[in-house]
């Protein structure tokens, strides 16, 4: 699998080249938040608002109104937790183009509950006219600014920092509103968001092995949802669904699957992995996953009991699991 | 000196403005009152001399509410109350949307809105609403969150530099709304960004929901603060037109304007005296307070 680094500190100032309206705004958190060297290209686009997230986001529903595209950086509890009446009144209401980059999602930091944001999509996903956008791998970030670019609205995106695996072909970008189908199977289907998918890929290559037929899907757009594109599969799986996410499974990807399954009228169980109606605390990546139960071995259990078999995968079968980047199998939905 | 007929024209007009709201209060049995008597002279300022905005050639009626704005439905700005715009017109930001019955009125006055688009006021479907919305007459921003205006304003005089505007953006302020914070965020990054296009007039009436400013959470000495913060800060009677005048006409190179306009709540209607220290809304507890009130309006005639 190949790991690179900082790929939006680079990725940004390219796009950025020959968009004049595109304004980066910053709250002390630049070259955590991957826009220093932004800052350093194009000065004269930079704007350094201060710990004042409040007004950062007002401020920014102002700049829009005038056909500027304000790109905000901070970490995301920043965004949605300090800001949210803010973000509600001066940019969702009048549906102004403010994209907004919430750094550390879930539990990708050590930071602990303060930095951690747990809750972002639920609260953001009930702000009408707001759209929501989730990186899972190094693709989705160097694409997730053309997805965000060409909606007309705000866009709130939960994206990656530092060194970020490549899932997928570098050649196919992130798409709006598409699932990303990395794996056909029907006896249960499994949808993963962000960090949690290369957890999945991971579970789901060595699941495979034992007989069990899986689906998996790729969500990077979590609001709206493409329910339709979806359904058919949940409809004929033999055992049911598995969602896995870093984030509460309270009003995130595991309720967005339980509603459209709802919705549908579609009688299978559905499973969801992430954190059980708890805040977390500090520590490592791998510390809070496996605490936490939202990891491979996690899945693995889960697939073990809604099909009632027994696989006997170790964590060291994990630990020689490669993956490489794979095609995404999405087709006949376009066509 | 200023031209007499022009003091003169700004005095009847903000006379027109308390009238206006006084015969509203009384046909709905309350409203914003004392808010219209503290403010009176700097919408009349505002509107007749101090903001370079666009013609309204006929009163507009307002219209009906458009549903709100989506990826379909594209906002309605109530600024077309405000004349057509461009680069070197103002901008008006009204902060507390509570006024929104005093803009109306001035709107009214100074012959950008029919006066029949008071009865709208608060009416189902209307977009004349009791706290005013972007697409309410005259208004073009969020603002009845309260701190969030003066935000959002910044963020336009930022955007209108960036784009080598010459206008200027005029906000309309109160002093209560100075306790939140988001304010404080926003004058301190306007003075930080050197917004000398921002321009804030507060209408110190001292007032506010829960009654005296000063029984409600302490500002003082809230021209240092503001000074402090990096703003350009004038202290003037709010009521004398004159001064209003002068003090807005101020050009700054690098500094945010901010006019504290010092106002009384019953500035020119003597009766509303009686209600203090409590103004920020007027109910009539009985028909013989209503009939007093009619009795005031024949002042105005």
């Amino acid at each position: 699998m190949e790991i690179l680094s900082k790929i939006h500190t680079k990725n940004l100032v390219e796009w950025a080249k020959d968009k004049e309206e595109v304004y980066v705004l910053s709250a002390d958190l630049t070259s955590s938040c991957e826009a220093d060297l932004f800052r350093e290209t194009y000065p004269e686009r930079f704007l350094s608002m201060g710990i004042a997230e409040q007004n950062m986001l007002s401020f920014a529903g102002g700049m829009a109104r005038e056909g500027l595209i304000p790109l905000i950086h901070t970490f995301a509890v920043f965004i949605y937790r300090r800001a949210y009446d803010q973000i509600a009144m001066s940019i969702a209401y009048p549906n102004l183009p403010v994209k907004m980059f919430g750094f550390l999602p879930g539990i990708t930091t050590p930071g602990g509950a303060t930095h951690q944001a747990i809750e972002d999509i639920s609260v953001m996903r009930s702000l009408p006219n707001m759209t929501i956008l989730e990186c899972g791998d190094a693709t989705d970030v160097e694409s997730v600014l053309d997805v965000a670019y060409a909606i007309n609205g705000p866009v709130y995106i939960r994206i990656l920092r530092g060194e970020i695996p490549r899932l997928f072909d570098k050649n196919e970008p992130m798409q709006f509103n598409k699932p990303r189908l990395l794996s056909e199977g029907s006896d249960v289907v499994i949808f993963s968001t962000g960090i949690c998918t290369e957890e999945a890929m991971r579970a789901i290559t060595e699941i495979k092995k034992h007989g069990i037929s899986v689906c998996h899907y790729h969500i990077s757009t979590l609001k709206p949802f493409n329910a339709k594109a979806v359904i058919e599969d949940i409809k004929k799986s033999k055992y049911g669904v598995i969602t896995i996410e870093n984030h509460s499974t309270i009003g995130g990807l595991g309720t967005i699957i339980s509603e459209a399954v709802a919705e549908y009228g579609v009688p299978k169980k559905v499973v969801k992995i992430g954190l059980q109606d708890t805040f977390a605390h500090g520590g490592s990546r791998p510390y809070l996953m496996k605490v936490y139960k939202i990891d491979a071995m996690k899945l693995i259990e889960e697939v073990e009991i809604l099909t009632g078999k027994m696989l006997g995968i170790k964590e060291t079968d994990l630990a020689d699991v490669h993956i490489t980047p794979v095609h995404s199998l999405s087709k006949a939905e376009a066509l | 000196m200023r031209n007499t007929n022009l003091l003169e024209y700004i005095k009847t007009t903000a006379d027109g403005i308390r009238k206006r709201v006084l015969q509203h209060v009384i046909d709905n049995r309350g409203g914003y009152l004392s808010q219209a008597c503290s403010s009176a002279e700097i919408f009349a300022s505002l509107y007749l001399q101090i903001m370079n905005i666009g013609k309204v050639s006929n009163p507009i009626i307002p219209g009906v509410f458009g549903g709100v704005p989506s990826q379909n439905n594209p906002n309605k700005s109530g600024n077309l109350f405000n004349g057509e715009k461009n680069s070197s017109t103002d901008r008006f930001i009204l902060s507390p949307a509570q006024y929104a019955l005093v803009l109306y009125a001035a709107l009214v006055e100074v012959g950008r809105m029919h006066p029949d688009g008071m009865l709208d006021f608060n009416k189902d479907g209307s977009t004349v609403e009791m706290i005013g919305a972007e697409h309410s007459p005259g208004m073009e921003v969020m603002t009845g969150s309260l701190g969030q205006g003066l935000s959002q304003a910044a963020g336009i005089a930022m955007a209108r530099k960036l784009k080598k505007e010459t206008g200027n953006v005029w906000v309309f302020m109160s002093d209560g709304e100075w306790q939140s914070g988001q304010n404080w965020e926003a004058i301190q990054a306007a003075s930080y960004h050197k917004l000398n296009n921002l321009k804030i007039i507060i209408d110190a009436n001292g007032c506010q929901c829960d009654g005296p400013v000063t029984s409600v959470m302490k500002m003082d000495p809230f021209e240092k603060r503001l000074n402090a913060f990096g703003a350009k800060v004038f202290l003037v009677d709010g009521n004398d037109i004159n001064a209003i005048l002068n003090a807005a006409s101020f050009e700054s190179e690098d500094q945010p304007l901010v006019i504290i306009a010092n106002t009384k709540p019953f500035q020119g209607l003597d009766i509303l005296k009686k209600r203090a220290p409590k103004f920020h809304y007027v109910r009539f507890v009985s028909e013989e307070e209503r009939e007093n009130y009619i009795k005031a309006l024949e002042i105005f005639s």
